[in-house]
């Protein structure tokens, strides 16, 4: 894809020119402009921490409409695991699940149980001899693109395995050609999603050609029809397929516990993820086979576009993960013939902080941003439009800003200009003097 | 300021370990920023930061000078420390003076030097017994 595509997207009307996105977006996408707050495309990574943070709602996620569901002649749901954190306890999986399909699809399947596949690809690919460690997750498309654009030394350790949703699609997809004779288009795949970082992961992958994922539709979206039909609804189809290890992956850590290994390291919040990929850069984590780092604080249950409380999500879950322990279904049966879920695309670096292409140029600049960021207040107040003093002289440099973009600055030439406009002011000019009466002249 | 050069000055705090390695991140944020090919910015980081640590484990801190050019990085990190009375035993991997609780806190493990030596091009260690230490790192950016 030439262009970028994005699901995160600014609210136009409700946007007014705030400092919160700015400040704590993670590789620095957002700069306030005529009172809005514009993103800066190549730089963004669908995280959705301006989604989170925006107090007027203002940044929202682009997600498929349901309406999409209908355009197709069979149509499959997959969702997320992260869905059954949504609701009371005293719904059970089977519930949720037949609430979910009784929405208008012909078919359920799982992301939990294409998490099996996955984990079970990465315990095989773990215990492979001459292996570098860390590897680290693919599983949160965000974090992808974060070390995409920060971490180009990580690349060669992200473990390049298809995501969940991928294999479920593909799994559900196959399933439904072969039983029902259908050809691939006329089956519509969708996914449940809690996060804007997959609706982009469909709409523009990096790991692949194109997604096997027809539409994807928020959490959020569908969350009243399926409460609805939770009320209504008397009994339930059997439609569980996957086990705890699967489920389990809508947690901070779901992922690691299954790989049967204590070393690894869960990490959740993009913020603190930066901080450990740093450690993993700088080679100061010893010991760790496995890194699993999540976007959302509390793994994908903390996603932008859930509904419930990532904490409640959190014991709600548990409690399915507890029944499926009770049922003694660790994960499901898989055929071998899923085995292969390699990347067949390739992730590259994107260096798009970079200041110039000729280094003796950028190193020119890097001169001059110095010299403006030592000028500038210090104070990160965010007021200019940039999260940072630091990010300003940043732009000033690349030619995106101007110094007087800083309101001290400003004020500075403003008062400047009113000193020296006083002293023209007190200059007579000798034909309009009259204050010393025309002396010796009568 | 030298002509196609930039020139960088940190201070190294001492005894200071939440804060130390604040230099090298910083100076390989820029040079991710100059689009210096990342596997040499790694190189960089590291046996600066390795240095950096050095400092404050054994120096009560010191002072950075980076120079950054464009077909090579320099990075002189000095302090007015102990000093290194046998040079070659200090870049045996595992040999090590840190003190009980700098162990502890998971650095001083005896890889400071061989670390640098490793990940810098060129390594050359200036020390005197009761003065001193200036390490100077290059990284070859061609």
């Amino acid at each position: 894809m030439g262009t970028y595509f994005h699901s995160v997207t600014l609210d136009e009307e409700k946007c007014r020119g705030c400092t919160n996105c700015i400040k704590r977006c993670p590789t620095e996408a957002i700069r306030v402009r005529k009172s809005k707050a514009r993103i800066i495309n190549e730089r963004c990574i669908d995280c959705g921490e301006c989604i989170r943070v925006c107090p007027y709602h203002a940044k929202k996620a682009i997600t498929d409409s349901f309406d999409m569901v209908n355009t197709f002649k069979y149509k499959v749901v997959i969702p997320a695991p992260s869905l059954y954190g949504q609701f009371k306890s005293v719904f059970s999986r089977n519930h949720i699940l037949t609430a979910l399909k009784m929405l208008g699809f012909d078919e359920v399947y799982e992301v939990a149980q294409a998490a099996e596949i996955v984990s079970k690809a990465t315990k095989k690919f773990i215990n492979k001899e001459g292996q570098k460690f860390p590897l680290i997750s693919s599983a949160c498309p965000a974090v992808v693109r974060l070390i995409q654009v920060r971490f180009p030394n990580l690349i060669d350790n992200i473990l390049k395995f298809e995501s969940p949703m991928e294999v479920a699609a593909k799994i559900a997809r196959d399933k439904v050609m072969k039983k029902e004779n259908l050809t691939k288009d006329e089956i519509g795949v969708f996914f449940i999603t809690p996060c804007a970082a997959k609706m982009t992961s469909v709409k523009a992958p990096y790991e692949r050609e194109s997604s096997s994922v027809s539409g994807v539709i928020s959490i959020k979206d569908v969350y009243l029809g399926v409460l609805n039909n939770l009320m209504r609804q008397k009994s339930c189809e059997d439609l569980i397929g996957a086990g705890y290890e699967g489920i389990r992956w809508a947690n901070s850590g779901g992922e690691s516990l299954a790989l049967g290994t204590d070393s690894f390291l869960a990490v959740d919040g993009i913020h603190e993820v930066i901080t450990i990929l740093e450690e993993v850069e700088n080679d100061r984590l010893e010991d760790v086979m496995f890194i699993e780092a999540l976007a959302c604080k509390g793994g994908c249950l903390g996603g932008p576009l859930t509904i419930e409380n990532s904490y409640v999500a959190k014991t709600r879950l548990k409690k399915h993960i507890d029944e499926a322990k009770e049922k003694a279904i660790a994960s499901s049966d898989h055929d071998d013939e899923n085995d292969n879920i390699d990347w067949t695309g390739k992730v590259q670096y994107k260096p798009v902080l970079k200041l110039d292409d000729d280094i003796e140029k950028a190193i020119k600049k890097m001169e001059i941003l110095q010299n403006i960021e030592n000028e500038l207040p210090g104070l990160d107040c965010g007021a200019c439009g940039a999260p940072s003093c630091r990010a300003l002289a940043e732009d000033i440099v690349r030619g995106n800003a101007n110094e007087t973009d800083c309101l001290f600055k400003l004020r500075d030439r403003v008062r400047e200009l009113a000193i020296q406009m006083m002293e023209l002011e007190a200059i007579m000019p000798p034909v309009m003097d009259k204050g010393s009466g025309g002396k010796g002249e009568k | 300021m030298t002509e196609g050069c930039l020139e960088l000055n940190y201070d190294i705090p001492a005894n200071d370990f939440l804060h130390a390695g604040e230099a090298s991140s910083s100076v390989k944020k820029m040079l991710n920023q100059l689009g210096v090919d990342p596997d040499k910015v790694k190189k960089t980081a590291i046996s600066m930061y390795e240095a950096e640590i050095n400092a404050v484990i054994h120096a009560d801190g010191g002072a950075a000078h980076i120079e950054i050019w464009k077909d090579k990085v320099v990075i002189k990190i000095c302090d007015k420390g102990p000093g290194i009375p046998n040079v070659e035993l200090a870049m045996q991997e595992g040999y090590t003076t840190a003190p009980d609780h700098v162990r502890d806190m998971g650095f001083g493990a005896g890889m400071g030097l061989p670390n640098m030596k490793r990940y810098a091009d060129s390594l050359d260690i200036d020390t005197a017994v009761g003065k001193g230490t200036t390490v100077t790192i290059t990284v070859f950016l061609k």
